[in-house]
């Protein structure tokens, strides 16, 4: 039984990653067609890098995931600490409006905020304002929600008496925030500002209603290609993202070890000098 | 200062980008395209789209339901390993997620068409040419690995704190281990397997891309005809329509699902 399962779990991970090696292989190709191998190549990568629009694109990808996930990590943690103060009538409202774009599907999300764009365009006689604009709002708008429930937990997880200390102390409320209530939830804060910046940069379905000709991301343009065939370099330019993000996954995954080995090493030295001092007491 | 006003910046954003563009959404869905006068033409008009509405449920509930049974070994397999070990397979999990998705179904149809890499090695076996593309399966096929990790993950959080100590209670109590299956540990991951398959059905019935390119001609999904009103057919109205209906066929299945747990905060929670 046990062992049923290990293999099929195997055999899930091979399935995960069966496309990915064919997106990795295929940007050794030399012919353009992933079905076909037609030999050993660099020459993709050797493309990427000379090509002017590829990288432009993955610029303004994250240019727009940087700017929008900095500021829905700000409004976001600004307003988590006032939900916490708020009367419950309130703070149930406040968290169903939060719960409107989770819920609500991508699609609805991106025509919904299409339409709001096309009409505020008409209303100031624009033909049209789509553009880096409209989508910086749009991706402020879905990440917020994902700020919102990654440092709410942290927020109530902590002591409410340390603020009040602080404050009683001679802390100004601005001087608490940064001495004792940020430290306290910054672990909540830090993993809402990566997943923000992650879905952002892989957004489609949301970008792909509210991007306008002047300010593409590099997901919309995969897509507009793809009427063509695609040429083998963007293969080349995400096998060297995955690669990146599994140098750094693996990076942060062993630190992450380290560290909880570290506190495993020290809770033990303290309990094995608890223990000798307790003898030694006897 | 009163805390509460640090909420405002943000009730306000929601207001203005999540509030007001569905109040426009209803608006667009209640006036005709052409005169812009009120009208109940497009929502009558949703009866023709009631088969793609039927098939995109059809699809993303078959699909959700295989992510659970194909989802659920796995999530429990990795919350069996290491704390270490863990760790390295949840982000295993979590990683091709990381990769476009658009470029990973474009490498399905690699694999899957009928000149694809796969026809390839069944042909060097002497198998003829199968068709494994445009049809409802691909689709499905689509779904489920793009949707899988989002089971995946609900559900290997709630196994995961499923006290040992339980299962060994009713060990000793003569339940052999179909019984312990289906007395203690599917019972408490009850709320993990609603909210994966809350997870996995709300992309899946809305999704636009993966019909497109893995499906045929008779696996349009609901989410092509929106598209398609604003992309190429250009009637917002009836997208808009189209839009609402989607939207309320979401939450009375998100309603129905959470009911299995009583528990409405269970999406939220992750």
């Amino acid at each position: 039984m046990r062992k049923a399962s290990k293999v099929f779990t195997v055999l899930v991970f091979l399935f995960l990653y069966l496309p990915m090696l064919v997106l990795a292989v295929a940007s050794f190709n030399k012919g353009s067609d992933p079905q076909v191998f037609k030999g050993f190549t660099l020459g993709n990568y050797a493309a990427l890098f000379r090509d002017g629009v590829l990288l432009p694109l993955l610029l303004n990808s994250v240019i727009v995931a940087l700017i929008s996930s900095l500021l829905a990590t700000v409004l976001g943690t600004a307003a988590t600490l006032g939900i916490q103060r708020m009367k419950p009538g309130l703070r149930r409202f406040t968290m169903a409006l939060t719960n409107i774009p989770l819920t609500n599907p991508e699609i609805v999300t991106g025509v919904s905020l299409a339409l709001l764009f096309a009409f505020v365009g008409q209303a100031m006689k624009l033909k049209s304002i789509m553009g880096f604009w409209t989508l910086l709002i749009a991706h402020v708008t879905f990440n917020l929600p994902y700020v919102i429930l990654s440092v709410q937990p942290k927020l109530l997880q902590m002591d409410e008496n340390l603020t009040e200390a602080a404050l009683d102390l001679g802390c100004t409320p601005m001087r608490a925030f940064w001495k004792v209530i940020l430290p306290e939830i910054m672990p909540g804060v830090v993993s809402g500002l990566l997943m923000s910046f992650a879905m952002s940069l892989d957004d489609f379905v949301i970008s792909y209603f509210v991007y306008g000709p002047n300010f593409v991301t590099l997901p919309v343009e995969i897509y507009n290609y793809t009427k063509k065939p695609l040429h083998p370099k963007i293969y080349a330019l995400f096998t060297l993202l995955f690669l990146a993000i599994l140098v750094v996954m693996t990076v942060m995954n062993l630190l992450q070890a380290r560290d909880s080995a570290k506190q495993r090493g020290n809770r033990l030295n303290r309990s094995r000098k608890r223990a000798n001092t307790e003898l030694g007491g006897i | 200062m009163k805390r509460q006003l640090l909420s405002g910046p943000y009730l306000i954003w929601m207001g203005l980008f999540t509030v007001i563009p569905l109040v426009i959404v209803l608006y667009y869905a209640f006036t005709d395209s052409l005169t812009g006068s009120f009208t109940l033409k497009n929502i009558a008009s949703l009866g023709t789209y009631l088969p793609i509405f039927l098939r995109s449920v059809w699809l993303s509930l078959l699909s959700a339901l295989i992510c659970l049974v194909v989802g659920y070994p796995v999530a429990w397999t990795i919350a069996q390993a290491k704390p270490s070990h863990q760790r390295f397979f949840y982000l295993l999990v979590m990683l091709p997620m990381c990769i476009s998705f658009l470029l990973r179904t474009l490498a399905w149809v690699s694999l899957l068409e009928d000149t694809g890499i796969i026809n390839r090695l069944l042909g060097s076996v002497g198998i003829g040419p199968l068709k494994l593309m445009r049809n409802n399966g691909a689709v499905i096929l689509g779904m489920v690995y793009n949707y899988l990790p989002y089971m995946i993950m609900p559900l290997y959080t709630v196994i995961m704190k499923i006290d040992p100590r339980l299962i060994e209670a009713a060990q000793d109590l003569g339940c052999d281990s179909a019984q312990v299956f289906r007395k203690v540990t599917l019972p408490l991951s009850l709320p993990g397997i609603v909210s994966g398959l809350t997870m996995v059905f709300v992309p899946a019935v809305s999704t636009f891309y993966i019909s497109q390119k893995l499906g045929g001609t008779g696996s349009t999904l609901i989410g092509d005809v929106i598209e398609s009103q604003f992309k190429a057919a250009y009637n917002p109205n009836l997208g808009a329509a189209l839009s609402l209906a989607l939207m309320v066929l979401v939450l009375i299945c998100v309603a129905v699902m959470n009911r299995f747990t009583g528990d409405d905060e269970s999406v939220a929670t992750l």
